[in-house]
């Protein structure tokens, strides 16, 4: 622990030299320097503390029925943790549904660990010391735990399917007041909001490489955020209503996403700006 | 049983016969038709909750809307832009003052802003267009994003005429009027954006004085 302390404090002193390198190379080569910074923070990526927290948790008895999540199925097992996100999101039988990493989680918190949904869902995305997620936590141990593993979402599985398909049709679903659909910004290679890159996410190399950075630490948020928040938030800015989290819709883009990245080894809890 | 469950039963029961038929016939990647449009615009409406100024009302299509969801990433058969561009140019108004171009400073900072219409954003606070998020415009702006094409010397490379200061306005106002399923919001036909506002901006675009000019 000391040691994960010592290369995170390193990391945020990197952060800050590379921000100034930022700020004054931004005409020329802002990518290049973003990639630099990113790379120094590699090595001490405050995602561990999240890790280190959603580990406890996974293995501490929780709720009122007092039971740990060594019950929790994520697919490959009871308490199975290795490899198991790199294989969501997938169709659970005990649930009749396909569902991603953080519904299952829910999932297990309301049916074995004896929660009522409201108060499981109390706080799923973070906010500083004020308010910390459970989700988030045990989403980056979770995630941790397949990194290097190659993405296998099951497509093949006809409901699964189904949610890929859905998930596309709502990848170009255009409504609001501003027109917009996650194709508006993620659908042509190179190009870019402000100075902010953005992934074409039509391509398979550009889900990739989005998707299996996910969930990230947010250095201008101080905070780890999941794939859900990632949805949630993009819809914020599309103008749209909020995303219920774990809705099918969440469920069908993260399964639309995720099984384009099959192939590619997942690599997160990862570092963004 | 309660009568939701049934409602969901039934669902669930057509969604499996229909991805088996998909796999049957085996349909690879993304099985197209309506089918699967009427069921991805249900799934959407269960899925968001309204959140202050973005009611559930705004997952509603309008037509050019829905055609450019139908058409995405594939080439826009001619009668359908043709249907889109005379239905958005039906939509656009002059101001009653005929006046076309306002103030390129002000315009400046509407083009700066994000502000507006998101559940995060204040409703009571005016709205900007973020015109940098997506343009060049300004040589003094760095940065700016390259969505839509660059905007520099807007009116100086085609001249500061009435039709420009026009072209300008409708272009602002509704931009599927002349482009299809062009990725700009529409800023009058959605009352994003005020005629005054427009004016402002316009005037950013086609001003002699404005930056974006020199």
């Amino acid at each position: 622990m000391p040691r994960t302390i010592r290369r995170i404090v390193a990391g945020i002193a990197a952060a800050a030299v590379f921000g100034g390198v930022v700020a004054t190379a931004l005409a020329d080569s802002t990518a290049d320097e973003i990639a630099k910074y990113r790379d120094a923070l590699q090595d001490g990526n405050p995602a561990e503390l999240w890790e280190a927290r959603g580990e406890d948790m996974w293995k501490t008895p929780r709720g009122p029925k007092h039971v740990s999540f060594a019950s929790c199925d994520l697919g490959l097992g009871a308490g199975v943790v290795k490899g198991a996100y790199a294989q969501l999101p997938r169709y659970f039988a005990d649930a009749g549904r396909v569902m991603d990493l953080e519904t299952r989680l829910l999932w297990c918190m309301t049916e074995q660990q004896g929660y009522t949904r409201a108060d499981a869902t109390k706080n799923v995305f973070g906010n500083g010391s004020a308010k910390r997620s459970d989700f988030e936590a045990l989403a980056a141990y979770v995630t941790s735990q397949s990194q290097g593993v190659k993405m296998n979402v099951p497509l093949d599985e006809p409901h699964v399917h189904e949610m890929y398909a859905l998930g596309e049709k709502m990848f170009f679903y255009r409504g609001g007041t501003h027109d917009f659909a996650c194709a508006t910004c993620h659908g042509e290679d190179g190009k870019r909001i402000r100075l902010q890159d953005l992934p074409n996410l039509t391509k398979v190399e550009g889900a990739q490489k989005a998707y299996t950075t996910w969930p990230a630490y947010r250095v201008s948020q101080g905070e780890l955020r999941t794939f859900q928040w990632r949805l949630n938030d993009c819809f914020r800015q599309q103008r749209f209503p909020e995303l219920v989290f774990g809705s099918d819709a969440s469920i069908a883009l993260t399964a639309y996403l995720a099984g384009r990245a099959n192939g590619a080894e997942f690599q997160g809890p990862a570092i963004k700006r | 049983m309660h009568r939701m469950n049934i409602v969901r039963a039934l669902a669930g029961a057509v969604l499996l016969a229909t991805s088996a038929f998909g796999m049957l016939y085996g349909c690879a990647s993304a099985p197209a038709g309506h089918a699967v449009d009427d069921r991805a615009a249900a799934m959407m409406k269960s899925s968001f909750k309204a959140h202050g100024q973005a009611t559930l009302d705004r997952l509603d299509q309008d037509e050019t809307q829905r055609l450019c969801s139908e058409y995405a990433g594939r080439a826009l058969p001619q009668p359908v832009v043709e249907r889109i561009e005379k239905a958005n140019l039906a939509t656009i108004h002059f101001p009653a003052d005929g006046k076309l171009v306002g103030d390129w400073k002000s315009g400046e900072k509407i083009a700066q802003s994000g502000r507006g219409f998101q559940y995060s954003d204040d409703p009571k606070q005016a709205a900007g267009a973020n015109c940098y998020a997506c343009h060049q415009l300004s040589p003094k702006e760095l940065s700016y994003g390259t969505i839509g094409p660059s905007l520099y010397q807007f009116g100086k490379r085609r001249g500061y005429t009435d039709e420009t200061r026009r072209y300008a306005w409708q272009k602002v106002y509704n931009a599927q009027a002349f482009s299809a399923c062009s990725n700009m919001p529409r800023f009058g036909h959605h009352h994003i954006l005020t005629d005054e506002q427009i004016r402002d901006v316009v005037a950013l675009l086609v001003d002699p004085a404005s930056p974006l000019n020199q």
